[in-house]
């Protein structure tokens, strides 16, 4: 349904020309969730910004394609995008407060997300913005309808932005560290409500989160991220449980788990460099236990690792085919 | 009410919080103030929180925000003065004069934050963050002994000594923790405050944090206080575990004890939260409702409200910490053994 093919997305800086995404390529399949993970850089959340159209200046798209149901998305109009984007593809980001106009009530809100995108009628869109936030979880939606942004609480807003986000039927939401900024036990009921709602319509979500722990509970696919290209894909259980590039086994060994105790934790030496600082070769060569000459000149691109549907980008599959 | 004390060991505590209250007044706008006769209302972020550290060990306060954790380590530190109650440290209260530091008896306690981005001077090179400790204290004798001891310091938290010639802003999140962990040490502390040291960084350098400040305790026999909102990290590098809930601590236990029969039904709740990365299909059973204003706390224990075993007395009364099996629980339904 959703297609990203090679995309390439630079800043152009003072500098020079920064590349945040280098020739990134997935999809996504109708009703799946594919989660997005990476550390603070990697290029996750431009790509998702990429995907709805809010790439923000001077970033810009150099190569590449998006494709949604078979329609071109890059080089669209702003217009005709806009009207894409609800409609067809909602967005869900990691603070709800910003998300949401603070001088409109919820309902107001609601109701102008609803007329613009459906053939409703404004009485018809507040028995339906009612609706959805009781759908959402709010208490008492015909009352709290009338209510402003700053009257909730961190999760409830987000469960507004949620309506907001699923109110026009999308068939696609990218969900931008969609529990980052709420407490544990508020996160947990955010994610239940995504997943029900994404089966019950039977939604695909793009969830990008820098929390492992959030995709484990969500996705059915992921995808790891590493300094702007994709260092592995593959089906859930596969990635979490057999990770084949070397940086998705470094990462998963150093998340700290509670059941499995160790005194010291394994972990990757060194950071993740900078835009500017990106090696030649595959960008992970200098943090890489099983770096070898190959990975220093030459940049891989996702390979066949043995396992079907999970593709890594490391030169130590092309020895096995 | 029962005293509670760490008193899993007969050897006195290192650092030891007595009934330790600290409330705000918030700032009510002047105009509400003259006609309305609206009262300042008091914030109770720390009501009445007891426990004690043991030397060498590492006791972690958990909770979501806003429940007084961080409060708590910032009244330790002195950086804001208690309401009421008390902390002792090496056997002396913290009010005793004798006990404030002075250039001749330099800080027994440190403290290192959150945001290592904000916790550093960006316009200080690197070794004159990590020597003004020293210089303050009058540590070192000489310009020779104080630049040999700023390199041995970046050689132990994992620097090389040329990066003291450099600023903060040339380093990453995790190098930057690293500095802030070595000027820490600068005075030669007993007890470190780390209020949520990683939760700043990305995984991959959170656990070399992590496994740095485990190999300083071994080295240098240091004693933590971890505060953090992540269990697992918790789990990872904990002694001792206190849970807070809305000012109060709920439950305190060793941490194996802890993570394996937990008593307080907001202790179990919050367990149930932890992301299952081993993909075992369990269910998590997320907590209902929403964290409470702490400013207009629900009466009796304040985790009625959310509580799946509350009763009648929950509404009521606040529950004292009592001894539960090995662990001290704060809770009417554990006490009664209505729980199982």
């Amino acid at each position: 349904m959703l297609e990203v093919d090679r995309l390439q997305i630079e800043f152009p800086t003072r500098r020079g020309i920064l590349v945040a995404v280098d020739d990134v390529s997935f999809s996504i399949e109708e009703g799946e969730v594919l989660g997005v993970v990476g550390e603070s850089g990697a290029g996750k959340s431009v790509t998702g910004a990429a995907v709805i159209g809010l790439l923000e200046p001077p970033g810009r798209i150099a190569r590449g394609d998006i494709r949604f149901e078979g329609q071109q998305l890059n080089g669209l109009p702003q217009e005709t995008m806009r009207r894409i984007r609800g409609a067809k593809i909602g967005a869900i980001f990691q603070d709800p407060l910003t998300s949401l106009n603070p001088i409109y009530s919820i309902g107001r809100q609601l109701i102008e997300t609803l007329t613009t995108h459906t053939d409703l009628s404004p009485p018809q869109a507040r028995a339906r913005a009612i609706d959805l936030l009781n759908e959402v979880g709010i208490p008492a939606a015909e009352r709290r309808v009338d209510s402003y942004p700053h009257e909730f609480s961190g999760g409830m807003r987000q469960r507004v932005v949620i309506a907001l986000a699923i109110c026009a039927h999308p068939r696609l939401i990218i969900a931008d560290e969609p529990t980052t900024a709420l407490d544990v036990s508020i996160q947990a009921q955010i994610i239940a409500l995504l997943r029900r709602l994404c089966h019950e319509h039977h939604t695909a979500i793009m969830l990008i989160t820098h929390d492992m722990g959030v995709i484990a509970e969500m996705s059915d696919r992921v995808a790891v991220m590493y300094a702007g290209r994709i260092a592995e894909i593959g089906p859930l259980r596969d990635v979490v449980k057999s990770p084949k590039h070397p940086y998705t086994v470094g990462l998963m060994d150093s998340i700290p788990m509670v059941g499995q105790e160790k005194d010291q934790l394994p972990h990757i030496r060194g950071a993740m460099p900078r835009l500017q600082e990106i090696p030649p070769g595959c960008p992970f060569h200098p943090r890489c236990p099983e770096v070898f000459d190959r990975c220093q000149v030459e940049r891989p691109d996702l390979m066949d690792t043995g396992h079907p549907r999970q593709t890594a980008s490391c030169w130590k599959f092309a020895r096995i085919v | 009410m029962v005293n509670v004390i760490a008193n899993y060991s007969t050897v006195p505590p290192l650092l030891q919080v007595q009934e330790l209250s600290k409330y705000f007044v918030l700032a009510v706008p002047w105009l509400s103030r003259i006609f309305n006769r609206q009262f300042p209302p008091i914030l109770r972020a720390v009501d009445g929180v007891s426990f004690g550290i043991q030397r060498g060990q590492t006791f972690a306060l958990v909770g979501e925000s806003g429940c007084g954790k961080s409060t708590v380590a910032r009244v330790i530190v002195g950086l804001y003065p208690p309401t009421a109650g008390e902390i002792f440290f090496q056997g002396k209260s913290l009010e005793d004069p004798s006990a404030k530091s002075s250039p001749e008896s330099p800080p027994r306690m440190q403290m290192i934050f959150q945001d290592p981005y904000a916790s550093l001077d960006p316009r200080w090179r690197v070794r004159d963050i990590i020597a003004e400790p020293i210089r303050a204290f009058h540590l070192a004798k000489n310009r020779t002994e104080l630049r040999e001891r700023v390199s041995e310091l970046l050689l132990q938290v994992g620097l090389s000594p040329s990066d003291g010639e450099k600023y903060p802003h040339e380093f990453s999140g995790g190098q930057r923790q690293r500095i802030s962990i070595a000027r820490a040490l600068s005075s030669h502390p007993d007890f470190l405050v780390c209020d949520e040291p990683t939760s700043a960084l990305d995984v991959s350098v959170q656990a070399q944090i992590l496994n740095l400040m485990k190999e300083l305790q071994r080295r240098l026999g240091l004693t933590y206080l971890f505060i953090s909102h992540n269990l697992a990290v918790v789990n990872h590098i904990s002694d001792h575990v206190g849970v807070m809930y809305l000012g109060r601590l709920c439950e305190v236990a060793p941490k194996q004890i802890l993570f394996n029969q937990p008593q307080h039904p907001y202790t179990r709740l919050l367990l149930d939260t932890i992301p299952d990365l081993s993909i075992s299909g369990r269910r998590r059973q997320p907590v209902t409702g929403e964290v409470p204003n702490p400013i207009h706390p629900p009466s009796g224990c304040a985790f009625h409200p959310r509580c799946p075993s509350a009763y009648d007395r929950c509404q009521i009364e606040k529950p004292a910490p009592k001894f539960a099996k090995d662990n001290i629980v704060a809770c009417h339904a554990v006490e009664e053994g209505l729980l199982q």
